[in-house]
């Protein structure tokens, strides 16, 4: 081509050579991800533990103790379950329930936004909202985890059910900057707009799917059950 | 990219030094540029990334240059990608191992090391033509080179965006900090300043490069 000195053919090889090689890399490959694996695996649970139990400190306030419930169908059983929803129940110091925590997740303005937030029975609101994994826009959307002002929207925030108790009373929504007006709005965060709707969106849905299934079964778990061993948060 | 006229003549320390300076994968041949614009708002997460790079870059091609002789040229490339693919998620798990935050701050970018074609092309015009411990050398300059631009840029970013350095203030409570530091349009004014400087001390120490040598391979 134009004069170019051609490439030397590559020489022939066997398909089953070629799917050996393959195959074998493969297997190595196999090998050492599950090798890694394992290693670590203790190790990123740990983590994952450390997260929600700094998380629930800021969640739910005056909790010394916590537990774990799931959430199954009408069942609230204590632990964790392979499916259903994990509830975390915090406890004072008389034993007495003072928040339950709850996972929620929903799309930001760069990928999922993952929150824990809390429900206060007593004062029949969300009590605390901690950012559990976020890939918002440094500087701006990250601020819905940092904010003072922002994070202050969500020490009592109204999440009563109605009279039938089948739904939220007043469906929980993100305001313009400076427009929140009731209980149960939001006041966004002035240039994160996309990220404090998304916790907004999270809050409303997760709330008013959770709490009508789970405040009727509140009294089988507002004491602590002194049998079982105690953890932190 | 310059190969040694002898193959078997083992590394040296302009083997290892050509990916830190005269071939520098970021300021010469401007590869790996999506990790480069996009993790380095702050030191921390730019000394994590070249880390996590230099592991996979230094593993992939050793075992690549181990079994140089065994894999047939028609499967090179998928055998490549499996092996980088391998070191990529063990990197992976290893950093959520170590930090929660540090994995949340890396995002998407930890995984898409394997496109990294710093990585790709190393192993290609290097590793599969030569034995293994020229291999290790070579891609711990390459290596280097990249970590130290990241750190370039981090550094300069973290400052201007945040006014600290790994997280301590460093202009105190009056700083306004330059918020476009930490966005992408941050990312590409500070990588121009850093490959004008580079630039101008490259020419100072060579002297002005004639048309050909400019010509570079770019890549992202």
């Amino acid at each position: 081509m134009n004069g170019q000195a051609q490439a030397p053919a590559p020489p022939e090889v066997s398909s089953l050579r070629m799917i050996a090689t393959l195959g074998g890399v493969a297997l190595l490959s196999g090998v050492l991800v599950v090798l890694a694996f394992q290693f670590t695996a203790p190790y990123i649970a740990a983590n994952k533990r450390a997260v929600i139990e700094t998380a629930l400190s800021h969640v739910i306030p005056g909790a010394v103790t916590r537990r774990i419930y799931t959430l199954s169908g009408a069942e609230l059983v204590p632990g964790e379950a392979a499916t259903g929803m994990t509830l975390y129940g915090g406890y004072d110091r008389a034993g007495r329930l003072v928040g339950i925590a709850a996972e929620a997740a929903a799309p930001g303005y760069q990928d999922v936004i993952q929150i824990l937030y809390g429900y206060g029975p007593g004062c029949r609101c969300i009590t605390g909202m901690h950012v559990l994994q976020s890939k918002e826009t440094p500087g701006l959307g990250d601020r819905i985890a940092k904010d003072p002002a922002f994070r202050a929207n969500f020490e009592a925030l109204d999440a009563r059910l109605n009279q039938e108790g089948t739904a939220l009373a007043n469906p929980i929504v993100t305001v313009k900057h400076g427009r929140k007006r009731n209980p149960w709005e939001i006041d966004a965060i002035s240039g994160a707009t996309v990220s404090s709707r998304a916790i907004g969106r999270m809050l409303n849905d997760s709330a008013g799917h959770l709490l009508p299934r789970l405040l009727p079964l509140l009294q089988r778990i507002e004491r602590l059950e002194p049998e079982r061993g105690d953890e932190a948060p | 990219m310059n190969l040694p006229a002898d193959r078997n003549a083992g590394p040296t320390l302009d083997t290892f030094l050509e990916g830190v300076w005269r071939d520098n994968p970021v300021f010469v041949m401007l590869m790996g540029m999506c990790p480069v614009l996009a993790v380095t708002n702050s030191v921390i997460n730019a000394l994590a990334m070249g880390l996590a790079t230099v592991f996979v870059l230094v593993c992939s091609n050793a075992l690549v240059s181990l079994l140089r002789n065994a894999i047939p040229r028609q499967v090179r490339i998928a055998t490549y990608i499996v092996i980088i693919a391998t070191f990529v998620t063990i990197v992976d798990y290893v950093i959520q191992a170590i930090s929660l935050d540090l994995y949340n701050a890396l995002g998407a970018f930890i995984q898409l090391i394997v496109v990294n074609c710093i990585i790709l092309g190393r192993a290609e015009a290097y590793a599969s033509k030569h034995r293994v411990w020229d291999s290790v050398v070579s891609a711990s300059g390459m290596g280097l080179g990249f970590s130290i631009a990241l750190l370039c840029l981090g550094t300069v970013r973290e400052l201007l965006g945040s006014g600290s350095l790994l997280g301590f203030p460093v202009f105190g409570e009056g700083f306004q900090p330059w918020v476009i530091m930490l966005l992408p349009p941050g990312g590409f004014f500070v990588l121009g300043a850093w490959l004008l400087l580079f630039g101008w001390l490259r020419e100072r120490k060579t002297g002005r490069p004639t048309e050909t040598e400019t010509e570079t391979a770019h890549g992202i």
